[in-house]
């Protein structure tokens, strides 16, 4: 075991594939001269060549599209955007050609597009988003969140391995914020698995990617009152573990949905109605939802902050619910 | 002014062997080009009869065009054929009542009935079923080539657009990318000069589509695409050049969609004189005549390919009327693939 951070994590499992398999290559924007704009893929080009790290034109379609057409001859893509916001250039790549290929005329494109997501850096509108319910929404995408560096390697290397196309959100915020034990060896985590990153008793938090984090400090808050907070890391939203969701709401009655992405048709939604469907006998209150407010990310400072769910907040909406 | 190089016809048939087909070659391209129309013609009659949902389109006019460019590809060539090239899936071998399955949404069409008409290939043939967003299977034939290159594998990708499709973003993008990378990729322009019912010179501004890729790094070709054995040429030296290190071509293949968008379309847009004056040049008319004249086509031999064509497509018509609908149970099947639907000969 190693300490890493969660870029380095993300880095450590991409080079593994890299180095087990001549089909994984990498492309985008400023990934190999400069080795990314957040430096993930740093020596990449050194160690496994031009055409194995490829820095791309400014052109998000066509990075996309050529991984899914390289997936279709039997490669193992893995693109970079350099920014998830970057993602809606490709939308028409991911939704209309790779997500739907393999229903309808039978070819897997197995293809990973990392995302580097999220705010909390005043990125501004346009690199801060997190768009992940936005694509779990389309049938043949997956959608993979990790919160730990040991999550963000293994995670990595299932999404590479899998047949799908599946869009990897790696928090921005997150990169060089947490650091934690990463096995030196290859491993895979499964996609759809939740993790239970807290036990508690009295209320479930269901959150993924940096919120996890968010929802920890305040479940630390909350064991001052006497209320015991049990954290559900979702770590992949499609497919979602729905399972580990249900038995948790089951086991303390009162669910809390936590994400960065905003309110009205986030991914919060999907399992707030779940819940509300599947799990209503066993619940003693509503299902509360904390998200982003509908608005654009914005820029400056108090305004970011006022975006994004805070601590604060989460306290407070896990009092109210404790309370009910 | 026009940038591109225009194709000179091919005129005799030592002028063909060089380029790479003897005289039983030709003859199948002909009956290639005569299969390719009588399909969609069939398709017509079944889709006047009520067995096709949906719409249905046609490639008329350009079977020349389809057939020419996929004859000159090489068995490992893959490609990203369209709605106006059905040619290219019979050149590379789909069996005919697999097309006429997938016309009526039937079990055994290449899509299962999950899509219809022409979005459909065999991938095992090397080719990559299309969507309706055109040109989005530019970049996707792009990344062929790229893996190709990758692997340092001597096979190249054809990737088809319409001019109407020419004025997307995907097509900029596709093209760049080959273009810096020096991709083993052709480009192939369906220019039927109709985009629905409107016409080039609201799709783009210069004299031809082909005078872009100068702009790209590339060579621009423009070809009659009624005349099978020129396109053809033009083809087989784009792939040769591409094959052998020296990157993409664009070829732009001039034809008249010779009828409406789709069945529902009576083209009336289209001025009669403009219908008129090319159906004088249809392009299977056009090459029968050539084959009279200069490859000496008997009567006895033109027989033998409308009477095999017309008994391939009656048995492929009984054998996809057989063909069971879609049991609705399968819905929901086949969503996500599975690590086994990589065990492909492209997944090695």
């Amino acid at each position: 075991m190693a300490e890493l951070t969660y870029l380095q994590a993300i880095s450590d499992g991409l080079r593994t594939e890299m180095r087990r398999d001549k089909r994984v290559f990498v492309i985008g924007e400023d990934v190999g001269v400069y080795g990314g704009a957040f430096k993930v893929t740093l020596g990449f080009q050194e160690e496994f060549g031009h055409w194995r790290v490829l820095d791309a034109p400014l052109a998000e379609t066509a990075i996309v599209g050529a991984c899914t057409g390289a997936a279709i001859m039997g490669m193992r893509p893995v693109a970079e955007m350099q920014f998830a916001d970057f993602i809606s250039c490709a939308w028409d790549h991911l939704v209309t050609v790779a997500a739907k290929q393999r229903y309808r005329a039978g070819t897997p494109v197995p293809i990973t597009v990392r995302l580097p997501s999220g705010g909390g850096f005043s990125g501004g509108p346009f690199h801060s988003q997190n768009p992940e319910s936005s694509f779990a929404h389309i049938p043949g995408l997956k959608c993979v969140c990790p919160a730990t560096p040991e999550d963000a390697k293994g995670l990595l290397i299932s999404a590479i391995e899998d047949p799908n196309p599946v869009l990897y959100f790696e928090h921005k915020h997150l990169y060089r914020r947490i650091k934690g034990e990463v096995p030196e060896e290859r491993y895979t985590i499964p996609l759809g698995k939740a993790r239970t990153h807290r036990e508690g008793d009295d209320i479930s938090v269901i959150t993924w990617g940096a919120m996890v984090h968010t929802a920890d400090e305040a479940a630390q808050q909350l064991d001052a009152d006497g209320v015991s907070v049990e954290i559900i890391d979702l770590r992949t939203v499609m497919p979602w573990d729905k399972a580990a969701v249900l038995g948790s709401a089951r086991k303390t009655s009162k669910v809390l949905v936590l994400h960065e992405d905003t309110r009205t048709g986030g991914f919060g939604a999907e399992i707030a109605a779940t819940v509300a469907e599947e799990a209503f006998e066993d619940l003693d209150g509503p299902v509360k939802r904390i998200a982003a407010p509908d608005t654009p990310v914005p820029f400056s400072p108090p305004l970011e902050k006022a975006f994004i769910p805070q601590v604060d907040g989460v306290v407070a909406g896990l009092r109210e619910l404790a309370e009910y | 002014m026009a940038v591109a190089r225009e194709a000179e016809p091919v005129g005799s048939l030592s002028e063909v062997r060089e380029a790479g087909l003897d005289r039983e070659d030709l003859l199948g391209v002909y009956r290639n080009m005569v299969l390719t129309r009588g399909i969609e013609e069939r398709g017509h009659i079944l889709y006047r009869q009520g067995k096709i949902p949906g719409s249905f389109y046609t490639g008329r006019g350009n079977e020349a065009a389809s057939v020419g460019i996929a004859t000159a590809m090489g068995a490992d060539d893959v490609g990203t054929p369209l709605h106006r090239d059905m040619g290219v899936h019979i050149v590379k071998g789909v069996e005919p009542w697999r097309i006429f399955a997938q016309y009526m949404g039937r079990a055994d069409g290449p899509t299962k009935g999950r899509d219809g008409n022409v979005h459909m290939a065999d991938s095992k043939l090397g080719l990559i079923a299309m969507v309706s967003h055109l040109p989005a299977m530019l970049p996707v034939a792009v990344g062929c080539a790229l893996a190709f290159r990758i692997r340092e594998e001597k096979r190249v990708a054809v990737g088809w657009f319409g001019e109407g499709a020419s004025a997307r973003g995907d097509c900029h993008e596709a093209m760049t990318l080959a273009g810096v990378r020096k991709l083993p990729m052709v480009f192939v322009c369906d220019n039927n000069q109709w985009a629905y019912s409107t016409p080039s010179h609201l799709e783009f501004a210069t004299e031809h589509v082909a005078d872009r890729a100068e702009a790209y790094g590339f060579e621009g070709i423009v070809v009659d695409g009624t005349d099978v054995l020129a396109v053809y040429r033009e083809a087989r030296r784009a792939i040769e050049k591409a094959r052998s290190g020296g990157g993409p071509t664009l070829i732009e293949s001039v034809t008249l969609r010779m009828e409406g968008h789709a069945v529902h379309d009576d083209a009336f847009y289209v001025p009669k004189e403009m219908m008129e004056r090319w159906a004088e040049s249809d392009p299977i008319e056009s090459f029968r005549t050539w084959l009279r004249t200069n490859a000496d086509m008997t009567d006895a031999e033109e027989e033998e390919i409308t009477g095999e064509v017309k008994r391939t497509l009656n048995e492929a018509l009984r054998r996809a009327d057989e063909s069971p609908l879609p049991d609705a149970s399968s819905l929901t099947e086949g969503v996500y693939a599975s690590p086994e639907d990589l065990d492909t000969p492209h997944h090695k």
